[in-house]
């Protein structure tokens, strides 16, 4: 169990995003530019997307229907759990409950891509149609989220337009694109693809958390603004949550491996599709709240700490 | 050379009004517009910025009124709680027809 935890830490992807925090925190002048980071989300996007499309369609459907139905369940619960922690622990505002809580029902890509790197890394790979579940979690909290703002009382953004943003924004599009074209053209019709997309995916993951790391790091900056509960909230929440995962992972007949991948996907909050569709959608909430949690908090929280935790954990219920 | 005198009316905002301000410049009488990413930082800081997205600037020449349904428009819906500026500035054209909307051009 140890070396599992050593393993994932030491893994060049833990570390790169470990460098990219120095890097700010010695103030160096190394700089990603922004179409590097564009491109490098993009690839990594369509590649888990088309990995997960080229297992499912070797995957009977029977196999998929039940972590497919356990992550929709998730994707509605984890939000409700975080908006009753915000509104009766951290007396948050309706509004600013409902912003976090979209954010950490939904899930980040980034997180969902260490983990496997990690997992797999650590000796217990995962399924290979998880990317699929991701697509799944990614939109549901975000419409709960919606849902439990607009209940009540006249909202300065449209809802119609925030869920349009989430159905339509770039991580759903290239996840379900992906899969879909991976889906279709299977084993044989990726092979072409793959010296681009599966040989040079772990050096693109590195190279991204590298930025990732310097991004978390400037958010660091903001914490003393959002007070000790939210710095509390981004480091128990994903705990909380991500045992609820690695437990249903399980019961819905994951792998060790798989159900330590859930555990930090349903652990982590999104920052790229929440923030947008929030953003529109509740443009009261305070992004300094919802973007220095997940990204400043939680996501280097995970990276460090969180995903040795749900492998521990995984191994530990279901070995 | 003759010159019209017209307005530049330049709105920098947060990437999430980008789609809904440029429907709306058209709606109000612009003929049509430059965007640009940009980066900065404003009263509101840096932070209503999603990771990756950068803020826009928007340009459109358009006569006084335009400009001026453009800037009370802009005002009334994204002030309270986005990153938007507004300024507007007179400025000296060639082909003055090009900038009226389309049913005043004569």
């Amino acid at each position: 169990m140890l070396d599992v935890l050593l393993a994932s830490l030491l893994s060049p992807v833990v570390l790169a995003f470990v460098l990219g925090a120095v890097a700010v925190a010695v103030k160096s002048d190394l700089e990603i530019p922004e179409p590097l980071y564009q491109a490098l989300s993009i690839y990594l996007l369509l590649a888990i997307g088309l990995k997960g499309g080229v297992a499912l369609s070797e995957t009977p459907l029977g196999d998929v229907a039940g972590p497919v139905l356990g992550t929709l369940a998730l994707g509605v619960l984890t939000p409700v759990i975080a908006y009753n922690v915000l509104r009766r622990l951290g007396r948050f505002d309706r509004t600013n409950a409902a912003a976090l809580a979209a954010h950490y029902g939904s899930v980040s890509a980034v997180t969902f891509i260490a983990a496997q790197a990690v997992a797999a890394y650590a000796g217990v790979p995962s399924e290979g149609f998880m990317p699929a579940l991701v697509a799944v979690l990614e939109v549901p909290a975000i419409i709960v989220g919606l849902l439990i703002a607009y209940a009540r009382g006249d909202r300065a953004g449209s809802w119609q337009e925030a869920l349009r943003e989430v159905v339509t924004g770039r991580s759903i599009v290239l996840l379900v694109g992906g899969t879909v074209i991976g889906w279709i053209a299977g084993v044989e019709g990726t092979e072409k693809v793959a010296p681009f997309f599966v040989a040079g995916f772990q050096g693109a993951l590195t190279l991204f958390l590298l930025d990732m790391g310097m991004t978390a790091a400037r958010r660091l900056r903001d914490l003393k603004s959002v007070g000790p509960f939210l710095v509390a909230f981004g480091v128990l929440m994903p705990v909380v949550h991500g045992a609820l995962g690695v437990w249903v992972g399980l019961a819905v007949g994951l792998s060790v491996g798989g159900a330590a991948v859930l555990g930090a996907m349903v652990s982590s909050a999104s920052y790229i599709a929440a923030p947008a569709a929030i953003r529109v959608g509740l443009p009261e909430a305070n992004p300094a709240y919802y973007l220095t949690a997940s990204l400043g908090i939680t996501f280097p929280f995970n990276l460090t700490v969180g995903i040795p935790l749900y492998l521990t954990l995984a191994q530990w219920w279901g070995g | 050379m003759q010159t019209v005198t017209y307005r530049l009316v330049t709105i920098v905002a947060e990437r999430s009004v980008r789609d809904r301000l440029l429907d709306a410049l058209h709606t109000l009488g612009a003929t049509g517009h430059t965007i640009a990413d940009v980066k900065g930082e404003g009263s509101r800081g840096a932070r209503t910025g999603v990771p990756g997205v950068p803020s826009v600037k928007v340009e459109t020449v358009v006569p006084p009124e335009v400009a001026e349904r453009i800037a009370e428009h802009v005002a009334e819906r994204y002030f309270a709680h986005h990153s938007v500026i507004v300024y507007l500035q007179d400025v000296e054209v060639l082909r003055g027809s090009k900038y009226a909307p389309h049913n005043e051009r004569a």
